[in-house]
């Protein structure tokens, strides 16, 4: 789309000041892809996380998300050991991490090979490259670098030697503390962007430390600018258009943590898990000061058990975890919904199964969370698609489960977790809020589970109130909450249990539809890939194809209308994080194809032949992907008319 | 209404009888032990005038577990092994309730043991029962953890394999360990009173109930019922009472100063004669409600101002 125009690469730029400041080529971009990568503790992340700021405030859409190893240390220089950031900058609103790389700047040529045999960067793409390697004492190490350096060029990557150590051992006494900053600087006069936001981002990020910290930040930043205008051929300009209202820019986790404190939840029960700890983190951060508990637990049983304890007492708790704490969590889950207590939990997808891959994206938990726990366990399943989902579903999760005394999941994924992108800043309403915990005396006559004949829905009574001591259990029960093993009653129990899922299903509007509501081809998607989802949708339609695109946010009731839309196309697909076999394996036919979980879901719901596109690669799907596979099926709907 | 009336009724109303804290007719076996446990709770629940809508019984699985729904209080008959975590959500969400926990030595000490370590380490304030029978009852006689050496049960036939575990010394050894103390059950009044030191002591009150289960393992305490010789009455002024009746039945009693860890841990090692009494109190442990203030109540405009702080940390302002 943005082709850079083939400029030669200045093999080894020299020194700033020692050459006049290079003619520029200018280009206007309407969104690029840069990545950022360091060995772990080199600051990367946090060069890339202000650049996304900085491109946030200038008024361009942004999306970034970490580049993380799976270890805190690993070795310094390896492959696997890329730490840093992807940013993807738009002229418009960017809802994804976007395809192959445009720029990548590494501060060793190792990290980038990383990301290179991982085919996240650009065939041709521009590289920035750390040169102090090339004159390494240890030979290897030079060695490796020339090697590497020399099989880039050789590949046809623009290849931009440097001198970051030398630049910045000017300025400050240990560089591999500096180097951020002046990739900063460089990069905000390759796209251009106004270096008084740069210098208030940095002010911003070192805030806490003292004035002198600020000053040799800036000063890196600057130097960084200089250099880069002094010696780089090539110079963008991404248009932006000024916000109008006021944005916040976090990342998913952080989301979720916020929306718990917005929503009045006050405890969570946790465990230590990737990729969701970050959100219990920040959260025990802000109770410390806004009142609250973070209780980390001594496993994730406990935490789950601990939560539902809390919320037995009056407030809904939350537990925050992970795929494989899901699991663990399974038995309490069931707990809570057969004794009708509300509890939120979120389960930020990781790979799986088993420990799986823990930093990787997956979409590999709808299935275990729909049907999870033995037994016919209802619970609430909704799925947010952005960041602003993150926060918002928090705030209606907490008021389902109170009001339908349900378990409520939240299915977030890793890509959601550590991605960040702008949306309006939310607004406060006390509605969000829960009533106070009602102690007062409960009226006679009024039964501990008075099931509603047509919602399922009953009173719940919270510990204090006088009148109304009953004891709640996890074997089946009358009305009273008393032990029962007669037929009649167990299958009450089972129903208003049931009849709440479809109570809420009846409050609940249809999908959006993406597109038109009739054409050839429908993607269905849920979770973390919507805006890869609509990008390549959008593209294709831009291209006159006849396809839209559904995201489902509630997995668990699923959405009313959702069949009326499925039979406005041709042929219906889901594009999942998950896995699906291949039709084309010799030993897969229809009788034995594993399909993926909403395709499935869809499946038997609709009795729609929905097939199915999916990858489980361990990043976010592409829109390129997308884009090329969706393409690749219109083009045989359109032929087969 | 006249301040009499008002007295009267304030009266009335903190005033209960044994039976505002009976519920339904337990089911246990003739001659369980948890019968004996059950009288001593209610029998606690009205001395100490607890408000039964401000009381909660926590439990577990087993025998044990059923006791909530015998009394007439709040009840959370819970899953295997999580009685401590759910009562400990319980508690740091509403440190105005008295929580009490029922919970069996397969609970406790097996499927649950992970957690019991780490309530005695949080040492919330709430009184731990734990009904040991030292055998699996409910799903009809298995070897328990605290089954003696050689106990023979279904999944065991020939006799048990390994040395029991035993719940004191396993108590006494964690770190903020702030209360343990055993009763068993034929001494109904020193059940009493050891359960009503166990309540009274602000912390993780952990009291180790010899129980007997003449369903499956009738004869496990039969030496030591019938031979008062055979127990140790724990006797100090900072310890339980025991009345001059049972002096003159339980004659073997040894002073121990219930602060004195080390003698403790010597007191809990003897299984013969067995030790009733208070072993160990501390009520200098601090709580983890305490710790963490809990029961702070946080208003909406609190909620609104936190927010806002934070989002002003990651707010892109309009130019």
């Amino acid at each position: 789309m943005n082709a850079v125009s083939p400029l030669p690469a200045r093999a080894h730029a020299a020194r700033k000041g020692s050459v006049a400041p290079v003619a520029k080529h200018l280009q206007t971009l309407d969104q690029h892809v840069i990545e950022i990568m360091s060995d772990s503790g080199e600051g990367a992340q946090k060069c890339g996380q202000s650049f996304g700021s900085i491109a946030a405030r200038t008024g361009n859409g942004v999306w970034t998300v970490e580049i993380i190893p799976a270890e805190i240390q690993p070795p310094a220089r390896s492959v696997a050991g890329a730490s840093g950031n992807r940013i993807r900058i738009g002229s418009h609103q960017i809802t994804n991490g976007g395809d192959e790389a445009d720029i990548a700047v590494a501060f060793n040529e190792q990290v980038l090979l990383g990301r290179v045999n991982a085919g996240e960067l650009k065939p041709g793409c521009i590289v920035l490259l750390e040169n102090m390697w090339a004159e390494h004492d240890d030979a290897k190490i030079a060695g490796q670098y020339a090697e590497t350096r020399d099989r880039l060029v050789a590949e046809g990557y623009r290849v931009y030697e440097v001198p970051m150590e030398t630049e910045c051992r000017a300025l400050v006494p240990d560089p591999r503390k500096g180097k951020n900053m002046f990739v900063l600087g460089m990069l905000c006069n390759i796209y251009s962007l106004d270096m008084n936001l740069a210098r208030d981002q940095i002010a911003f990020i070192f805030g806490k430390k003292d004035a002198k910290v600020i000053s040799s930040n800036v000063a890196l930043l600057e130097a960084g600018w200089q250099w880069a205008e002094s010696n780089l051929d090539f110079k963008y300009r991404v248009p932006a258009v000024k916000a109008t209202v006021p944005q916040v820019v976090i990342n998913g986790n952080t989301a979720v943590a916020l929306g718990v404190l917005a929503s009045g939840m006050d405890i969570c029960a946790m465990y230590p898990i990737t990729p969701a700890t970050s959100a219990s983190h920040y959260l025990s951060d802000v109770f410390e000061r806004a009142g609250g508990i973070v209780h980390q637990a001594e496993d994730e049983i406990a935490a789950c058990a601990f939560a539902i304890g809390a919320s037995y007492t009056g407030k809904v708790a939350v537990t925050i975890t992970s795929g494989p704490g899901y699991s663990l969590k399974q038995e309490g889950l069931g707990l809570a919904v057969m004794a009708e207590i509300p509890l939120v939990v979120v389960n930020v997808q990781r790979g799986g199964p088993s420990t799986g891959q823990p930093t990787k994206v997956e979409q590999g938990d709808l299935l275990t969370v729909m049907f999870g726990s033995h037994g016919d366990a209802p619970k609430v399943v909704m799925a947010p698609g952005t960041i602003e989902d993150c926060f918002y579903s928090m705030i209606t999760a907490r008021r389902l489960a109170e009001t339908f005394n349900m378990v409520v999941v939240v299915l977030s994924d890793a890509s959601l977790a550590t991605a960040q992108q702008p949306f309006p800043r939310p607004q406060f309403s006390t509605e969000w809020l829960a009533p106070p915990v009602d102690q007062n005396p409960v009226p006679d006559g009024v039964k501990p589970y008075d099931w509603d004949p047509v919602t399922g829905l009953s009173r719940r009574f919270v510990p204090g109130q006088p009148n109304g001591m009953h004891t709640l259990t996890g074997l089946a029960h009358d009305r009273n909450s008393r032990v029962a093993y007669d037929p009649e009653i167990n299958e009450q129990g089972m129903r208003a249990r049931s009849m709440k899922l479809a109570t809420l299903q009846k409050i609940l509007t249809p999908p959006p539809v993406f597109g038109d509501r009739e054409g050839e081809l429908l993607v269905v998607g849920w979770g973390g890939t919507k805006g890869a989802i609509e990008e390549a949708v959008a593209r294709l339609r831009g291209e006159g194809h006849r396809v839209s695109s559904t995201h489902l946010t509630f997995l668990q009731p699923m959405q009313p209308g959702i069949g009326e839309i499925l039979r406005g196309f041709r042929q219906v697909i889901t594009v999942e994080g998950n896995w699906a076999d291949d039709p084309n394996d010799p030993l897969i036919d229809e009788s034995n194809r594993r399909y993926p979980a909403l395709a499935m879901l869809l499946r038997s719901r609709y009795l729609v032949d929905v097939d199915c596109w999916t990858e489980v690669r361990g990043r976010p799907i592409k829109p390129g992907t997308v884009y090329a596979e969706l393409r690749g099926r219109l083009a045989h709907l359109e032929t087969s008319r | 209404m006249s301040a009499a009336t008002l007295c009267l009724q304030h009266f009335a109303e903190e005033n209960h009888a044994l039976e505002d804290y009976q519920g339904g007719v337990p089911r246990w076996c003739k001659g369980c032990g948890d019968n004996a446990i059950l009288a001593a709770m209610q029998r606690l629940c009205r001395d100490e005038g607890l408000r039964p809508e401000k009381t909660v019984f926590v439990s577990g699985i087993g025998c044990s577990s059923r006791l909530p729904h015998y009394m007439r209080t709040y009840g959370f008959h819970g899953i295997h092994g999580r009685a401590l975590p759910i009562a400990e959500g319980i508690k740091l969400a509403r440190p105005d309730l008295h929580v009490f926990v029922n919970t069996g030595d397969g609970d406790c000490c097996n499927i649950g043991a992970a957690h019991w370590i780490h309530a005695i380490r949080y040492n919330m304030n709430m009184t731990v029962l734990l009904h040991d029978n030292h055998i699996y009852g409910l799903t009809k006689k298995q070897a328990s953890p605290t089954s003696p050496i050689g106990t023979r049960s279904n999944t065991t036939p020939r006799g048990s394999y390994l040395d029991a575990l035993s719940p004191l010394t396993v108590t006494l050894g964690v770190q903020n360990v702030s209360f343990v103390a055993q009763a068993v059950d034929w001494i109904p009044e020193s059940l009493f009173h050891i359960l009503t030191a166990a309540y009274r002591h602000r912390g993780f009150s952990f009291v180790r109930i010899l129980q007997r289960c003449p369903e499956f393992v009738g004869n496990m305490f039969e030496p030591w019922v019938h031979d008062p010789q055979r127990m140790l009455m724990l006797t100090h002024a900072d310890g339980i009472r025991v009345s001059p009746a049972l002096q003159k039945i339980y004659r073997n009693q040894l002073p121990h100063d219930p602060a004195d860890i080390n003698r403790a841990r010597e007191i809990a090692s003897s299984d013969d004669p067995i030790p009733v009494g208070i072993l160990y109190r501390n009520p200098e442990v601090p709580c983890y409600e305490d710790l963490r203030g809990a029961g702070k109540l946080r208003t909406a405009d609190q909620v609104r101002g936190a927010l806002d702080a934070e989002l002003d940390k990651f707010t892109v302002w309009p130019q």
